[in-house]
């Protein structure tokens, strides 16, 4: 039985750190006899997540416009630097902190809580922080001898720290590949493969350790269906040994470090034995918690990157607050002065939490959820507001005399009448309206107008495809404008917000798809009967000879549609969000003429025959246009299906991602001299890095897809950015900006490779030097740069094409190929592409 | 959609050309009797002009190639431009020379010009030939994947010649030690074979395995004669790793070839295109001084 604490802290990352230096320094000024807190950490040393990061890696401190708000300090710079202060501030501040104290349970209730360790060991708490991040804690062996030491390590920090060693590496994802081709050369490697094949890895990896195998003046060996028997920690000669079970039995390595990459397991099992509730099962939703960080369990309050804050920054001013809370100190988080500039023009002389309220009030989809993501959704929003030409020349001036101060972020000011959005950009924010109207202009004299407490833009959001209507805001108007990805976020955590937009979206593309004349009543019950579904890259929808009961509307991706059987086969047709697929067997012939699958993910809304009949009984004049549009369809995949070489190279074209692409690079072989002029225009007019591989990549009947941004609809590389660098022009183009962290999420999500790590390469001489005097290496990338200890100071970013959107006259790749042989090419030119060859 | 520069923008600077070449012969054909046709006259002076014009803007495209930001049309624009402005200088100099020509350096000009000018169809009839050939040699794989998957087989190729007698194995060792990928620049060009092998271990003489004829001929006979099963078998799979050799070292040589065929000719572009700029220069000053 140990001893009882105010608060324990679980969880020594910047959140836990910085909340616990701050229940210190509480202590420190009511003067304590001893502490009333406590930090538990299952690592030796604090924030586990910051010293996995690679050996001088340069941290960030973004979010740039949030002030740090911690007694431990923060400021970008080298990690150890980072780490070597924060265990100054440790002390400094009289932190309770105990190592190697892994949490296995949180049991009991406030004020009575009860904290047990691995070792046994409990003590008890009135109230609970957690603040164990996101990273988990790597799977381990399940052997004797396991326990992280140095000779059984989870991760590599340091490939340098090894020379002329033997070691073992244990997995076969990207992780293990990568440490046992970054310790190749100089060490015995022996890596560890449970299956027979490396089925987990990038493309890039297989190929690299592939070749690493099968190189034998390399000492790199594989041992394929292969589990671990034991391990044989090192002697006092420091020799160590590892026993395999292999198909050809038993066999000994004496080594000198065994590596296991088998992946994490995710906190969430433990989270939730402690009796948190997780709002859904999808495998990145979010605890749900209060204004005060705390969850569904009172006096257990979550922080940091558990809480859903990705970033050092946030997660340590969410500490302290935590603590003020706790000790009942209502104090204004951190970011309140943001939410006042946010508000700031707006007409109301009221409190900014005030307001906060109001808004949530007034949209009917927002008003059930929790305060905490509410006020984030409005943090991270930009509120917009239209005013009439008079009121807004007044507010300009409030305006610019606020951004005269430096304001980052603050109320968009725009004119009544003016466009939100326009038809074909490719924006993808959402926006709800919270007073006035707004007016739709699908076509010229077709438009609809939204009224408060409605939202749209939900089209572009989830099909990723661009605006569809221009959108003009009446006189006083006032909206949320919410990027994408806070959108999608919030979509993953919030059941509730996930069915509202979904059913407006199903019934705007019924209602664009079939134009029925049915009441709003019906057609919500329509579309609340309508399943959403989904199919993964490759899947089918549907076989040729199927008996048909349902269509498709896809909603996101694209869907090809082939004739024939395995060899055999012939993709015809490739269709897009908006579009429908297997209409035939509800209007004629039941029986699939076509196989229909999925080109990349896509999703769907799947209409039955009865559905689809409420549907075009309400408006028989629809009927004609279905058919019509239908015959053509026909018409263009059996013109398509006659010609053998169309329909391989649409499917070659495909599984390159053209299907999902908005930009993509195709370069004419018959047309293509070799001459490279492409990269080199693309690294001279991108800080010398070239961000594009002409010669890898995939050919097919001349044509051919260099390794190079595809500019995805639904850009995987978004997906995971913690420090949210990655954003799609209205035009289009997907860029990565200067906040990013260096993380390399982007590159491992990236299915097409293009994203590349590269440190800031060093200015060249001028090409008139290199042709004068031979200076420099001309033109392109110089693969022999020096790279300066600035640069490697400031560390790898992520670099990708960004279509040349900052350059006049497009693309440099496109306008330096002296032969026409490169061009970019849009999905509505797809078609055309294949039938012209 | 893709378009070859000879179509560029629907032919617009064959079209252009044309109706240079035109006016140009409508201006030489108003020289007179007083002003026989000549470089001096008023027309020849304008012929001139426009001939040392064209001769920069065609010098231009080397510098525009390599000015990546500039939105000044395209290259593939300057390129198409440049052959057929580049062809029309065949007719418009020789009307603005008059079609004179003797020992001087007048006509050195003209003659460089020329050559120029043939060098550049040649050239132009690289780039429109040569792709197709090299995307057919290539058949959808690429430069570094046929070296990679050279790499690949030689290894399996040593692995295997383990398990052969000893003389077999040095033969095939040294067969891989002596193979010649790309070679000196001229038997790049020539897509020449220089590889050698050395029958005996001991011996210093190395006999040509061009096309890795020779260690095929002999594994294809060591297989009837070999040892032990063992080794039957091993030389067998020797052969077909061979196959793959022979036929893989052709793809990358004659891809070596062809990207030489499509730089090669720049070689005598650009210097002649140096050479005929110093003759111009010449060719002015001159007739400025002494006519
Ligand atoms: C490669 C990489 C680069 C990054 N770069 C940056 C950057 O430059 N700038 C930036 O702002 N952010 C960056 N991030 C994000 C940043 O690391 C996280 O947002 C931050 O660490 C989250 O802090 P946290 O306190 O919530 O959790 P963590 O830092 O993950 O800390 C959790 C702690 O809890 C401990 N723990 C876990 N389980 C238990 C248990 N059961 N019992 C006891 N202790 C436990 C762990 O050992 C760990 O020390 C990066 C992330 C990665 C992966
Ligand atoms: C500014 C441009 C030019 C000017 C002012 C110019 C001027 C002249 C003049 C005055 C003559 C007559 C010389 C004489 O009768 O002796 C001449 C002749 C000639 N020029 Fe040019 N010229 C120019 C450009 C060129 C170019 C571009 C070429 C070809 C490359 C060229 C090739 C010749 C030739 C071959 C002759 C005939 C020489 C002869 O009579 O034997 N000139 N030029
Ligand atoms: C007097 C006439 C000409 C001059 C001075 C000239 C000069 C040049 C120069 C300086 C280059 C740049 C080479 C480089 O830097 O890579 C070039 C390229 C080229 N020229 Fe010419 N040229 C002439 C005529 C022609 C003609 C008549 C043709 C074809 C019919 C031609 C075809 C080409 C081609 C195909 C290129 C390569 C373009 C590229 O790859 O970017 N040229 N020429
Ligand atoms: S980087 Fe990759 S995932 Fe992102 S848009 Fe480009 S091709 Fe798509
Ligand atoms: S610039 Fe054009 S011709 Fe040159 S390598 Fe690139 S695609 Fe081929």
């Amino acid at each position: 039985m140990g001893q009882s604490y105010k608060v324990i802290i679980i969880g020594s990352g910047p959140a836990g750190l910085s909340a616990a230096a701050q229940a210190a320094q509480l202590d420190k000024k009511n003067a304590s006899s001893s502490p009333t807190h406590l930090l538990l950490e299952s690592f030796s040393q604090p924030a586990k997540t910051i010293n996995q990061y690679q050996k001088g890696k340069h941290v960030m401190d973004e979010p740039s416009f949030l002030n740090l708000r911690s007694p431990m300090s923060f400021k970008a710079g080298k990690r150890e630097a980072i780490l070597g202060k924060w265990i100054d501030d440790i002390k400094q501040n009289n932190v309770n902190i105990q190592y190697d104290s892994e949490v296995i349970s949180i049991t009991g209730q406030h004020p009575d809580f009860r904290v047990t360790l691995k070792d046994g060991n409990s003590y008890s708490s009135e109230n609970v922080i957690l603040s164990i991040g996101f990273q988990g804690n790597p799977r381990k062996l399940g052997l004797l001898g396991d326990d992280e030491s140095n000779f059984m390590r989870y991760t590599l920090e340091d490939p340098d720290e090894f020379d002329e060693k033997t070691v073992v590496v244990i997995g076969a994802g990207d992780a293990a590949i990568e440490n046992a081709l970054g310790l190749s050369g100089n060490n015995e490697i022996h890596i560890i493969n449970r299956r027979n094949e490396f089925s987990r890895a990038k493309d890039g990896n297989l190929n690299a350790v592939l070749s690493a195998i099968n190189n034998k003046n390399n000492d790199f060996y594989c041992h394929y269906n292969t589990n671990v028997k034991s391990i044989g920690l090192p002697d006092n000669k420091g020799n160590g040994t590892i026993i395999l079970d292999t198909p050809e039995g038993d066999k000994t390595i004496n080594c000198d470090c065994i590596i296991a990459r088998l992946g994490a397991i995710a906190p969430r099992k433990f989270v939730e034995s402690c009796g948190v509730n997780f709002p859904n099962n999808k495998p990145d939703s979010i605890p749900d918690l209060d204004n005060h960080y705390q969850s569904n369990v009172k006096g257990l309050y979550i922080i940091g990157a558990l809480g859903g804050y990705p970033l050092i920054k946030q997660a340590m001013n969410q500490g302290h607050d935590v603590i003020e809370f706790i000790h009942g100190h209502e104090i204004k988080p951190a970011d309140h002065p943001l939410l006042e500039q946010q508000f700031k023009l707006l007409p109301y002389v009221m409190d900014a939490q005030n307001i906060l309220d109001l808004y949530q009030q007034k949209v009917p989809m927002f008003k059930r959820m929790n305060a905490l993501a509410f006020r984030e959704l409005i943090i991270e929003s930009t509120i917009v507001i239209a005013l009439d030409s008079l009121n807004h020349q007044e507010v300009q001036k409030t305006e610019d005399n606020a951004r005269a101060t430096g304001v980052d972020k603050l109320t968009k000011l725009i004119k009544a009448g003016d466009k939100l959005f326009s038809k074909g950009d490719y924006s993808n924010s959402f926006y709800t309206i919270v007073e006035g109207e707004v007016k739709l202009v699908v076509e010229k004299n077709k438009s609809f107008t939204l009224k408060s407490g409605q939202f749209f833009g939900e089209m572009s959001l989830l099909s990723g495809r661009p605006r569809t209507a221009d959108a003009i805001a009446s006189e006083d108007c006032i909206l949320i404008e919410t990027p994408r990805r806070i959108m999608i976020k919030l979509m993953n955590s919030n059941d509730e917000v996930a069915d509202g937009i979904n059913t407006v979206f199903i019934m705007r593309a019924l209602q664009s798809a079939f134009k029925p004349n049915l009441s709003t009543k019906e057609m919500t019950t329509l579309a609340s009967s309508i399943e959403l579904v989904e199919f993964k890259a490759s899947e089918t929808l549907f076989n040729q000879g199927d008996n048909g009961d349902c269509l498709y509307l896809i909603r996101s991706g694209t869907v090809s549609l082939a004739q024939g059987s395995n060899e055999n086969k012939r993709v015809t047709t490739q269709l897009q969000s908006g579009e429908l697929v297997g209409q035939l067997a509800l209007m004629g012939n039941p029986t699939r003429t076509h196989s229909a699958a999925a080109a990349v993910r896509v999703e769907a809304l799947k209409i039955t025959q009865q559905q689809f009949l409420t549907l075009i009984k309400s408006n028989t004049e629809q009927i004609k246009t279905l058919q019509s549009d239908l015959s053509l369809l026909l018409k263009k995949s059996h013109s398509m299906a006659s010609v053998f070489e169309a329909t391989q190279t649409t499917r070659f074209l495909l599984d390159q991602g053209l299907g999902e692409a908005t930009n993509a690079l195709v370069i004419d072989e018959n047309l293509c001299v070799n001459c490279d002029n492409c990269e080199k225009a693309c690294a001279e007019t991108h800080n010398g890095i070239s961000r594009l591989n002409r010669e890898d990549g995939a050919s097919f009947a001349g044509l051919h897809i260099p390794i190079s941004c595809r500019h995805c609809e639904q850009p995987h590389c978004m997906k995971d950015c913690p420090a949210d660098a990655i954003h799609r022009a209205e035009s289009g183009e997907v860029f990565i900006d200067s906040s990013c962290i260096g993380c390399g999420n982007c590159e491992t999500n990236c299915p097409y490779d293009v994203i590349k790590m590269s440190y800031d390469l060093p200015k060249k001489p001028s090409t008139l030097l290199w042709v004068l005097l031979g200076l420099g290496n001309g033109p392109g990338e110089d693969q022999n740069a020096k790279i300066t200890a600035q640069a490697k100071d400031k560390g790898k970013k992520a670099v990708k094409c960004d279509a040349c959107m900052e350059q006049k006259g497009g693309p440099a790749c496109v306008r330096a190929c002296p032969t026409g042989a490169a061009i970019r090419i849009s999905p509505n030119e797809f078609a055309e592409l294949v039938e012209n060859r | 959609m893709h378009q070859n520069l000879l179509k560029y923008k629907n032919y617009r600077y064959l079209k252009l050309t044309i109706l240079l070449l035109i006016s140009s012969v409508v201006l030489y054909l108003t020289h007179n009797e007083a002003q026989p046709p000549n470089g001096g006259t008023f027309q020849g002076y304008i012929l001139g002009i426009i001939s040392t014009f064209f001769i920069l803007l065609l010098t231009y495209l080397g510098i525009r190639k390599r000015k990546y930001s500039s939105s000044i049309g395209t290259v593939e624009g300057w390129t198409s431009a440049h052959i057929y402005l580049g062809t029309s200088l065949l007719l418009i100099a020789s009307l603005h020379a008059a079609f004179q020509i003797g020992w001087n350096i007048h006509t050195l000009a003209y003659f460089l010009m020329i050559a120029v000018v043939l060098s550049g169809f040649y050239g132009l009839f690289s780039y429109m030939h040569y792709p197709r050939v090299y995307s057919n040699n290539n058949t959808g794989g690429s430069q570094d994947e046929w070296l990679q998957e050279i790499a690949e087989n030689d290894e399996i190729i040593k692995e295997k010649a383990g398990l052969c007698r000893g003389n077999i194995r040095l033969f095939i060792l040294s067969a891989l030690e002596h193979t010649s990928m790309s070679g000196k620049f001229h038997s790049q060009l020539r897509g020449k074979d220089s590889s050698t092998v050395k029958m005996q271990a001991d011996s210093k003489k190395l006999i040509s395995n061009k096309n890795q004829e020779t260690v095929i001929n002999v594994l294809s006979s060591a297989v009837s004669n070999s040892l032990n099963k063992e080794e039957a078998i091993a030389l067998n799979s020797l052969l077909s790793l061979f196959s793959r050799r022979q036929r893989l070292l052709k793809i990358v040589r004659r891809n070596l070839q062809i990207k030489t065929y499509l730089k090669v000719w720049l070689l005598f572009h650009i210097p002649l295109t140096i050479a005929l700029l110093a003759a111009l220069i010449v060719h002015i000053l001159v007739v400025f001084i002494y006519w």
